[in-house]
C-alpha cells in the first residue's frame, strides 16, 4: 500500500510540475474571438513576425455565440472579441463582460471620426467607453440583375413574381428592414417597447404572408452563396460582404442598397472584463488598422475598415464591387443599427419564433 | 492486507474515469440545467425562484406545438428506421455466410466514419434543385424542370433515418445472433409459415433488441440538431433548435434551461410509454440486449 501510495503522490507532484513548468514557459497568447475572415493566416503571419513573443489563438463565431460565450465564462476565456456596435451597451449593463478601453493606448487618430463617435456615443457607460470600430458594412438586398432587375425594397423579396426563388435570414435585420419598407422606423420605436411590440406584430404579419413566396432561410454566408450561384434564387436579404465576393464571380449578382436605407453595422473591439493580455490586445488592434494590413483585412472580410480612407484602401477588386452598388446617395441614406435596448432581443426573438413556426402563406 | 487494499485501490482506479464521466458530465450538467429552469428573471441581474418558465412553456402554443411536432416525427423516424433496419440486421445475422457478415457489417459502419454535418451535406448536394437527383430526372425525361427534394419534412425524416439507421441494426444483429437456428427451423417443421415463424418465434426473440434498438434511436432523433436545421424548410422547426435560439439568439438560459428539462422529461415518458405499451420493462430488454 505503501508503495502504490507513494509512486502515486510522485506521479501527481511530476505533473504539477510539468504542466506548471510548460504553462510558465509559454510565450503570452493573444485569445481572439472574432469573425470568419477577421483574422486571416496572412495577417497573423505578419504580427507574430513583429512581436515574436505573441501567439495568435482565433475562434470564429457571430454576435449571439460571442456573447453567450463570454456570458458563460464571465468575461474569460478570450483577450480581444469584436461585437457589433449596437450588441455591446445593454450586454454590458446586463452582464459586465466588457472592461472599459483604455482609449490613450490606441491610436484612434487614423479612425474616421464619424465612425469613432458613433461607436464611443453607443458604447460608453459612466464615462467609460467600451469599444473602438473596426470594420462597417451594411446588410441590404442581393440580386441578379439578369433575372430580378426590379428589385429595390425590402419589401420585393415578397413580390409573388419571384415566388419560391427569393430568401431572407431570418434573424433581426429582416424585420428592421420589413418594418422601414412599411415606412415605420423601428429605431425610434425602441423607445416605447409597447408601441414597438405593436411595429413587430404588423412584420411578423407581413413575414408570415410572405412565407409562401420564400424558397428557404438561409443560414450562413456559403449557404446564401450556394442558393445564388446556382440560381436556385435570384433576389435576397444579404450581407454586401457577400454579394461583393459573389460579384466577382458573377457579375450580374449585385448588391442592392434597400430604397429606404441599408442598414449598417459597424463591428468593434472590445476587451472582455476577463482578458489576461491587454497589452497584446492593444497591439492588435494598432496592428491591424495600418494602411497595408487594412487592405488585405478588407480583402478577407469584403467589409470596409473604419479608417479615415477605408473606402480608397480596398482591394480592386472590391472597389469594382461597391462602386456597381453605392452611388454617394446611397451612402448618405445609410442607416445605422441603433443600440438594443435591454428586452428588445426577447421581443424579437418572439416574433422570429413566431414566423418559423406559422405554417401561413 | 496490503494485498486486499492494493485490490480495492486498483478497482477504485479504474472505475474512476466512469464515475467522474457520470459526475462531471451528466449529473452536475444536469442539477445546473434544472436549478437554472427555476430561476426567474424579473429584472437586469435580478432573479427570484419560481415556476414561471415552465408556465411560459405551457402558455406558449409555439413551443408545445414544436415539442408534439419534435416527437410525432420522431417516432416516424423510429418506426421507419425499424422496418429498414430489422430485415437487414435479421440478413446480416441469420442469413448471411460468416465470412460475408464481417463485410455486411463494415458497410453498415462506413456512414458513422465522416460526421453528421459531412452526411447532411452529402443530402444536400443529392436533394437540392440543382442537385443530383434533380438533374438526373431530367435527363430521363421523366420531369420537364428542375424539382426541389430539400427542405421538407420528408427530407428531414430520410436524412434521420440515414443518421441513426445503424443504432437499430446493431443491437438486434447481436440479439439474433444468440438465437439457436434450431428454433426457426423447428417452427417449420410444425407447420408454421414464414409470416407465424417471423411473428412466433424471430420478433419475440428479437424483442430486447428491438426494444434497445428503438429507444436510442428515438432519444438520437429528438435530441439531433444539425439535420433538421440543415434539411429542414422554412416551416420546419426542431425542438432542439429552440432550445439553441432561446440559448444563443434571446441570451434567455432561464428558458432554454426549461426546454432542456422538458424535452428530457418528455421523451422519457414517450420510452416509457413505449415500454408499457409493447409490455416490455427496461430490466429485460436494454439490460439483457
Amino acid at each position: 500500500m505503501t508503495t502504490v501510495r507513494t509512486t502515486l503522490i510522485a506521479t501527481t507532484a511530476l505533473g504539477l510540475v510539468l504542466s506548471g513548468g510548460f504553462t510558465a514557459a509559454q510565450a503570452e497568447t493573444l485569445r481572439l474571438l472574432t469573425w470568419g475572415g477577421y483574422a486571416p493566416d496572412k495577417v497573423i503571419e505578419l504580427f507574430e513576425q513583429k512581436y515574436p513573443d505573441i501567439d495568435v489563438e482565433v475562434t470564429l463565431s457571430n454576435n449571439e455565440e460571442m456573447i453567450s460565450k463570454l456570458r458563460a465564462t464571465g468575461g474569460a476565456g478570450y483577450d480581444l472579441a469584436q461585437p457589433s456596435h449596437d450588441r455591446i451597451f445593454a450586454v454590458q449593463k446586463e452582464y459586465g463582460i466588457y472592461k472599459p478601453l483604455d482609449l490613450s493606448k490606441i491610436d484612434t487618430a487614423v479612425m474616421s471620426e464619424k465612425l469613432l463617435d458613433g461607436v464611443k456615443a453607443n458604447t460608453t457607460i459612466d464615462g467609460a467607453v467600451y469599444a473602438v470600430p473596426h470594420q462597417w458594412g451594411t446588410s441590404g438586398l442581393m440580386a441578379d440583375k439578369s433575372k430580378a432587375p426590379d428589385i429595390k425594397s425590402w419589401a420585393d423579396l415578397c413580390d409573388p413574381k419571384y415566388k419560391g426563388k427569393t430568401s431572407m435570414r431570418l434573424r433581426r435585420t429582416i424585420l428592421l428592414g420589413t418594418a422601414f419598407a412599411m415606412g415605420e422606423n423601428p429605431f425610434e420605436a425602441y423607445s416605447d417597447l409597447a408601441k414597438y411590440q405593436a411595429l413587430l406584430d404588423k412584420v411578423a404579419d407581413k413575414l408570415i404572408a410572405c412565407k409562401d413566396n420564400i424558397k428557404v432561410y438561409w443560414q450562413g454566408g456559403d449557404d446564401l452563396a450556394n442558393l445564388m450561384l446556382s440560381g436556385e434564387i435570384v433576389a435576397s436579404e444579404t450581407w454586401d460582404s457577400t454579394a461583393f465576393k459573389l460579384y466577382n464571380q458573377n457579375n450580374n449578382i449585385v448588391f442592392v442598397p434597400p430604397e429606404t436605407g441599408a442598414l449598417a453595422w459597424i463591428d468593434t473591439f472590445a476587451i472582455p472584463s476577463g482578458g489576461e493580455a491587454d497589452d497584446a490586445a492593444y497591439k492588435w488592434i494598432n496592428f491591424v488598422l495600418q494602411p497595408e494590413i487594412v487592405t488585405m483585412m478588407s480583402a478577407s472580410t469584403g467589409a470596409i475598415a473604419a479608417v479615415k480612407n477605408g473606402g480608397d484602401l480596398l482591394p480592386e477588386e472590391a472597389k469594382a464591387a461597391v462602386a456597381a452598388a453605392f452611388t454617394p446617395a446611397d451612402i448618405d441614406n445609410l442607416k445605422f443599427f441603433a443600440n438594443i435596448p435591454p428586452g428588445v432581443e426577447d421581443m424579437e426573438g418572439k416574433t422570429l419564433e413566431k414566423i418559423k413556426a406559422a405554417t401561413g402563406g | 492486507m496490503v494485498q486486499k487494499d492494493a485490490q480495492r485501490l486498483a478497482l477504485f482506479l479504474l472505475l474512476m474515469p466512469f464515475a467522474l464521466w457520470i459526475l462531471l458530465l451528466i449529473v452536475l450538467p444536469h442539477l445546473g440545467i434544472g436549478y437554472l429552469s427555476i430561476r426567474e428573471k424579473i429584472g437586469p441581474r435580478q432573479y427570484e425562484f419560481g415556476p414561471g418558465n415552465y408556465i411560459d412553456f405551457i402558455s406558449e402554443p409555439i413551443y408545445w406545438n414544436t415539442l408534439l411536432r419534435t416527437a410525432t416525427m420522431s417516432v416516424l423516424v423510429t418506426v421507419l428506421t425499424l422496418f429498414i433496419g430489422f430485415p437487414v440486421a435479421y440478413y446480416i445475422a441469420k442469413v448471411a455466410g460468416r465470412r460475408s457478415r464481417a463485410g455486411l457489417f463494415l458497410l453498415c459502419l462506413i456512414p458513422l466514419w465522416v460526421s453528421d454535418l459531412v452526411r447532411a451535406f452529402g443530402w444536400i448536394v443529392l436533394l437540392r434543385e440543382t442537385g443530383v437527383v434533380s438533374g438526373f430526372l431530367q435527363w430521363t425525361g421523366l420531369v420537364s424542370g428542375p424539382v426541389e427534394f430539400l427542405y421538407n419534412d420528408a427530407a428531414v425524416v430520410i436524412g434521420l433515418i440515414y443518421t441513426v439507421v445503424l443504432f437499430m441494426i446493431v443491437p438486434i444483429v447481436s440479439t439474433l445472433d444468440g438465437m439457436d437456428d434450431a428454433l426457426i427451423e423447428a417452427g417449420y417443421n410444425l407447420g408454421g409459415s414464414r409470416w407465424t415463424v417471423l411473428r412466433r418465434i424471430v420478433i419475440p426473440y428479437a424483442m430486447p433488441g428491438i426494444v434497445a434498438g428503438c429507444i436510442v434511436v428515438f432519444m438520437l432523433t429528438a435530441g439531433s440538431y444539425l439535420t433538421p436545421i440543415l434539411l429542414g424548410g422554412k416551416n420546419s422547426m426542431w425542438f432542439t433548435e429552440q432550445i439553441y435560439d432561446q440559448f444563443i439568439t434571446r441570451y434567455n438560459w432561464e428558458s432554454g434551461a426549461t426546454f432542456g428539462v422538458v424535452l428530457l422529461a418528455f421523451t422519457s415518458f414517450v420510452v416509457w410509454l413505449g415500454l408499457k405499451l409493447t409490455g416490455q420493462n427496461l430490466a429485460n430488454t436494454v439490460a439483457k440486449g
